[in-house]
């Protein structure tokens, strides 16, 4: 990056237009509430106050291609303790859905691969089905891989079919919205929404 | 005055009565206490109790009045009598909410309290109704040295308040340094865009105002007198000089910025692009909201850095060490005036905390992050010149990586730097000592030193000018009496006082006003301004005793104490504080005020009933500061924290009052410990008299040889700081010196 | 009294035969103790939770739940939404928020419901079953169907994420929600007040992609648990009791622990306390049994 482009707020301005809620990132007052209230806070690559700091110093390669985001559990304590109000859960969500969208999540990031498999699995009969999802998530790796895991998992799958909590029969559709052409179609139209957004 | 006549009123209320054998009370105050009447009550605070003693006062005669009740800090309202003497026994607050209520503790509680009746007798005994000297005088004029924001304001509102205000200024026209801004900080909702100064405005009204006399390129040559009678020699620009008579002086001088050539790291002086805060102001002001012109090569700025805390919040030599409170929202401000000419002009704010102090403040920062200004954690380290380029090194404290930034423009957030006049208190080592921390620029002469001229010239024995913190800001007590000088009558506001913004400075003008005012009046009757606001007593001395030491004038924090041609000291009572410090000082003992002596309270301390060295019933001492330890004292009592019944307390005015004699007196009568509680003392001081503590303290500190003389341990005297919220320290403080006193055994002083 | 009707959202993991669907038949139970009735929205779909955001963009994820809602209004008009599961709660409460505070979001969403036929108005609040419990029954009412007190039962309320954060039940605190410790108490049983892992992430769906560094949470919210003294865990959210009960086994190979804690869902709690059987309780649904409530259950 040359003298000139850094903290030029060029990226800031990319992630303003097309990341969920990125407007809030320049309002980030840098107090580390979030890093500091992160349960898996150590894992992260780059906590959320260095990834607004790395957007606002224009570090677009470094933050997109990171793992960071991915290590988001939803728990929402940066959200409810971040004395600005910025809405950093779904930052992180948006910054990650961004990655995918341009391609740049690093390979065979686990909570990547299994976010898109859930997905996909969703929008495909508009319900879970837990059972293929879990499956496809066991072999996302690989087929060797998958069995392995498949071993090691095995008492837990035994555990949850016999509390009635896993139906091996969803193998074969399990359940689904009926009106999946309306479901579809409507997705569809979001999808185009949504594309036409981003610049 | 008619003759003395001790009445002494015991309270039955409270639980007084259960807890405590009041006719016994009763009994000491006639027998003992050589009261002509005394009385029992069971409500003394009801309107009927209050009628019992006025009545007393009206048809018996009585002159002084001894409360055996609740603490002197209670029930003041009701305890209101005029022309009385009225000492306070502290039986609630001091005896019975600090001892436990049972069998074997109730002969000790009743000692106490035996004891505060014996000391509030013998105090009566030894106090006079003070009256006043009649050295008075009223002039309803404030004179307002500065015409800036703060001045005129300070000028404007003693105006409004219907006094008159001389305003002396001593450049040629008002405005100070808000006439040099191009907008100022936003001073109300939404805290979103710079706004206008104001100073137009403030002028048109100072010039407009029948009230107020304006004087320009105007100095004060000689500022003499007190309260209510100061008289200035003011200078003009043509050498004329004449004189004006005024009441109060409100010193609104401003400050200085930061020379910024001691920062060389910064480029500053070495290209015009570099600028502080106010050469920023000129260039916007030139621009006049058009996109703002690079000096250099009168190009448009499309990115400028600002640098917070240039030279500033920095223990480097030559650095200033203190936050100067507007800089960060003063550099948001000047971010605006960019990003408002052109919303693509990159403004960068490095800084290491972000302070936008005031109400507005928070609301401010979120503005200019809105309106894109980044704002980077971070170190600056230098600003280099290339090819007419700037390049900024700074290291990203968040991402913990220096970065090189190239930009157009630097501001360099500089201090501020008080217009305080001269350093009255500056020693020649002191003076040394600053020299050490002259810069190399310094040194090699690129930057003058500072002279500093006085603004005042008072023609005071202590000096030309006002005390000042270490760090040159004029020497208030921060807490309770921020405006009030350490010089009675002239008040400070604005960026002398402290490092301040203009709304902030505005605040202060109105509260000196406000001071000032009150200080005209207080003093034109003989009573003190503060903090002992209406005492009519002050020093007076005994000139046969007297042998011109000195101390008092010395010691005397507040320059009330001048000296005759034969080196007496001459009391300006105007100027007293009323602390007593003088008293304390006084090797010979001659000082005194009408209520408040040696004797008054010496008397208290030999009045209290010794009992002898095997009784196991020791005896301490308190000498309490009635502005913080006494109120923390009294807490201990509302919290039912429990203290030793062997304690017997005596507030005093400041520690500064205390005379070594008490304490030697104490320990030749018997006491086994004494303890002295004042406030803190040193820099961040909480006396309230300022030097009072400290003096106390260097006092005791040579207090060791007596107890070494008397072949006492020194442990048994003890010299504490204590804060008003010490309320459950001092119990612990009482008891550790009951410990101590247990350790080393009964004195052998007791007859 | 007539009883109490919600347009009733149950979600993915709750269907026959998925994860929880020992919540939805104890939820179930419940219910009809508390004479509510539940009126499945027709037809809705999943809501994405939180771990739909790779694949599906904002506007995709507000419209799962945008037709969720349609649906109700359409089926239930006049009935406001509930789920009980903390995700589907979370999901479909901040879509109508978005949907009701950003104007374009809400000209989108109508363009995008108009593809599948449908309208929105977005006029009914969206609440957690927990919050018809304290806010339309109160802890005294809830008291009174008690019928078999939970006595000599230490419980650790296990609120954990979603169902606190960011909206969390009203009146609470987010560092320290009390309304489980107090649902405990009303049913008799001893809550465990100072259990300092109630608000503690498990993992969530990274339960899945990230199995070491959650079940290293997973251990620290049991042991703090047995720490205090607890027999068992009650939880609010399917992916907490999922999380925290099913991979103890693991958990107890991989670092030697002996865990064997049982973790319930608060309407298996109340069902019990309620009278109901051990079935209908769902206590058949537990992977490690909760025998203390099926003593109770079976009495």
């Amino acid at each position: 990056m040359s003298n000139t482009a850094k903290y030029r707020n060029d990226f800031l301005k990319e992630v303003e237009a097309n990341v969920e809620e990125g407007e809030w990132v320049k309002m980030c007052m840098q107090c580390g509430v979030c890093a500091g209230s992160c349960p898996l806070g150590n894992a992260w690559e780059h906590t959320p106050q260095k990834i607004f700091m790395m957007i606002r110093a224009g570090k677009r390669d470094e933050v997109l291609s990171s793992d960071a985001m991915w290590m988001c559990t939803s728990c929402y304590n940066c959200i409810v303790r971040c004395p600005r109000e910025v809405p950093i859960t779904h930052i992180m969500h948006g910054l990650a859905h961004y990655a995918k969208r341009l391609g740049l999540v690093p390979a065979n990031q686990p909570t990547a691969k299994f976010a898109q498999l859930f997905w996909n699995n969703l929008s495909k009969r508009g319900r879970i089905n837990e059972l293929t999802l879990g499956l496809g998530l066991y072999f996302m790796n690989g087929f060797v891989e998958g069995i392995k895991t498949s071993i090691k998992m095995q008492s837990l799958g035994l555990n949850m079919i016999k509390t009635g909590r896993m139906n091996v029969m969803e193998i074969f559709g399990g359940h689904s919205v009926k009106d999946t052409s309306g479901f579809h179609a409507m997705l569809q139209k979001a999808e185009e929404i949504e594309a036409t957004r981003i610049k | 005055m008619a003759d003395k006549k001790i009445a002494a009123y015991i309270c039955q209320g409270c639980g007084l009565g259960e807890r405590l054998d009041t006719a016994q009370l009763a009994k000491i105050a006639k027998s003992e206490g050589k009261a002509a009447i005394a009385k029992q009550h069971e409500f003394l605070c009801n309107a009927n109790g209050v009628q019992m003693i006025q009545n007393d006062i009206d048809n018996e005669g009585v002159t002084h009045v001894v409360l055996g009740a609740c603490s002197r800090r209670a029930k003041t309202d009701a305890f209101n009598f005029q022309n009385i003497a009225l000492m306070r026994a502290n039986l609630r607050e001091g005896v019975i909410w600090v001892r436990p209520d049972d069998e074997d503790n109730r002969e000790t509680t009743q000692e106490m309290a035996d004891d505060y009746i014996r000391m509030a007798c013998a105090e009566a005994k030894f106090v006079d109704i003070p009256e006043s000297s009649n050295e008075q005088g009223l002039n309803r004029t404030v004179m307002v040295v500065g015409g800036g924001v703060t001045g005129m304001t300070a000028a404007l509102e003693t105006a409004k308040a219907g006094y008159n205000a001389i305003l002396v200024e001593k450049t040629g026209a008002l405005g100070g340094m808000a006439a040099k801004l191009y907008k100022s900080i936003p001073q109300s909702a939404p805290y979103s865009t710079p706004a206008d100064s104001g100073v137009a405005d403030l002028i048109a009204q100072v010039n407009s105002n029948d009230r107020i006399t304006v004087h320009l390129n105007a100095t004060l040559n000689k500022t003499s007198g007190a309260p209510g009678r100061f008289a200035a020699d003011i200078r003009i620009e043509s050498g004329a000089t004449f004189t004006e008579q005024f009441g109060a002086i409100i010193q609104a001088s401003g400050f200085k910025p930061y020379d910024a050539r001691k920062l060389p790291e910064f480029s500053f002086g070495k290209t015009p692009d570099v600028v502080d805060q106010l050469g920023l102001e000129a260039l916007a002001q030139a621009a006049n909201g058009a996109p703002i012109k690079r000096p250099s090569d009168g190009k448009e700025v499309k990115s400028v850095v600002f640098i917070q805390c240039a030279g500033q919040r920095s223990e480097k030599q030559g650095h200033l060490s203190y936050c100067s409170g507007h800089c960060c929202s003063t550099s948001i401000k000047q971010a605006m005036y960019f990003k408002q000419a052109n919303p693509d002009t990159d403004a960068m704010v490095v800084y290491t905390d972000l302070r936008t102090p005031g109400a507005g403040g928070e609301d401010f920062y979120r503005n200019g992050q809105q309106q894109g200004i980044t704002f980077t954690k971070g170190e600056a380290r230098t600003v280099t010149i290339n090819d007419g380029n700037l390049t900024v090194k700074f290291k990203d404290l968040i991402l913990n990586e220096d970065v090189d930034m190239d930009t157009d423009l630097v501001v360099l957030a500089t201090g501020m730097m008080p217009n305080s006049g001269v350093d009255i208190e500056a020693t020649p080592a002191k003076l040394d000592e600053n020299c050490k921390d002259c810069s190399n620029d310094e040194k090699s002469g690129a930057v003058a030193p500072v002279i500093q001229e006085s603004v005042l010239n008072l023609d005071y024995r202590q000096g030309l000018d006002l005390p000042q913190l270490v760090t040159g800001f004029t020497d208030s007590h921060f807490i309770c009496f921020p405006y009030e000088t350490r010089r009675t009558g002239i008040y400070t506001a604005g960026p002398v006082r402290r490092p301040m913004d203009m709304l902030q400075a505005q605040d202060d003008a109105c509260g000196a006003a406000m001071k000032a005012i009150q200080v005209i009046e207080n003093s034109s009757k003989g009573l003190a301004a503060h903090p002992r606001v209406g005492d009519l007593s002050f020093p007076r001395f005994r000139k046969e005793g007297c042998t011109q030491c000195k101390r008092c004038t010395v010691e005397c924090p507040f320059g009330a104490i001048n000296e005759d041609e034969q080196g007496y000291p001459q009391f300006n009572e105007s100027r007293c504080r009323r602390c007593g410090t003088c008293m304390g000082a006084c090797p010979v003992r001659v000082i005194s005020f009408a209520n408040y002596s040696i004797d008054s309270v010496g008397q208290q301390i030999k009045a209290v009933d010794m009992p002898d060295e095997y009784s196991e019933k020791p005896r301490i001492l308190v000498l309490a500061c009635e502005n913080d330890a006494y109120p923390a004292l009294d807490m201990a009592g509302m919290n039912r924290e429990q203290y030793s019944a062997f304690v017997r307390i005596i507030p005093v005015r400041c520690l500064g009052s205390v005379n070594t004699i008490w304490i030697t007196d104490a320990l030749n009568s018997g006491y086994d410990g004494i303890i002295l509680m004042g406030c803190k003392k040193g820099d961040d001081y909480q006396c309230h008299f300022v030097k009072g503590s400290e003096l106390a303290h260097i006092r005791m500190s040579k207090i060791d040889d007596t107890l070494t003389t008397l072949n006492l341990e020194p442990a048994r005297v003890a010299t504490y700081e204590v804060a008003i919220t010490d309320m459950h320290r001092v119990p612990q403080l009482i008891n550790d010196m009951a410990a101590t006193v247990l350790r080393c055994g009964m004195s052998p002083f007791k007859f | 009294m007539a009883k109490k009707e919600y347009s009733f959202y149950p979600g993915c993991s709750s269907q026959k035969g998925a994860s929880s669907s020992n919540y939805l038949k104890s939820a179930n139970a419940m219910c009809d103790a508390l004479e509510i009735k539940l009126n499945h929205i027709p037809d809705w779909n999943c809501c994405a939770a939180s771990i739909g955001y790779a694949g599906g963009g904002k506007l995709p994820r507000i419209s799962l739940s945008a037709r969720n809602i349609a649906l109700s209004e359409q089926a239930h008009p006049n009935q406001d939404i509930v789920a009980t599961c903390a995700a589907c709660w979370l999901a479909t409460k901040e879509a109508s928020e978005r949907i009701d505070h950003d104007p374009q979001i809400k000209q989108e969403v109508v363009q995008v419901l108009d593809a599948a036929n449908l309208k929105i108005k977005n006029n009914k609040p969206v609440r957690h079953m927990v919050e018809v419990l304290i806010e339309d029954f109160g802890y005294q009412a809830l008291g009174k169907k008690v019928v078999k007190p939970l006595e000599g039962i230490k419980i650790a309320g296990y609120v954990g994420c979603q169902t606190n954060r960011p909206f969390g039940i009203a009146g609470e605190s987010f560092e320290n929600p009390l309304y489980l410790d107090k649902l405990v108490e009303t049913m008799g049983a001893e809550p465990i007040k100072n259990y300092d892992k109630k608000v503690q992430c498990c993992g969530g769906a990274l339960a899945f992609s990230e199995p070491e560094k959650s079940q290293a949470m997973i251990k620290d919210i049991i042991t703090s648990a047995y720490d205090s003294d607890a027999d068992m865990i009650v939880t609010p959210c399917p992916v907490c009791q999922m999380n925290v009960e099913v991979y103890q086994d693991q958990i107890n190979k991989k670092y030697g622990t002996k865990f064997n804690m049982p973790v319930v869902y608060y309407s298996t709690l109340m069902s019990v306390a309620y009278g109901k059987s051990a079935k209908e309780a769902a206590l058949d649904g537990q992977i490690i049994k909760a025998k203390q409530l099926e003593a109770i259950a079976n009495k």
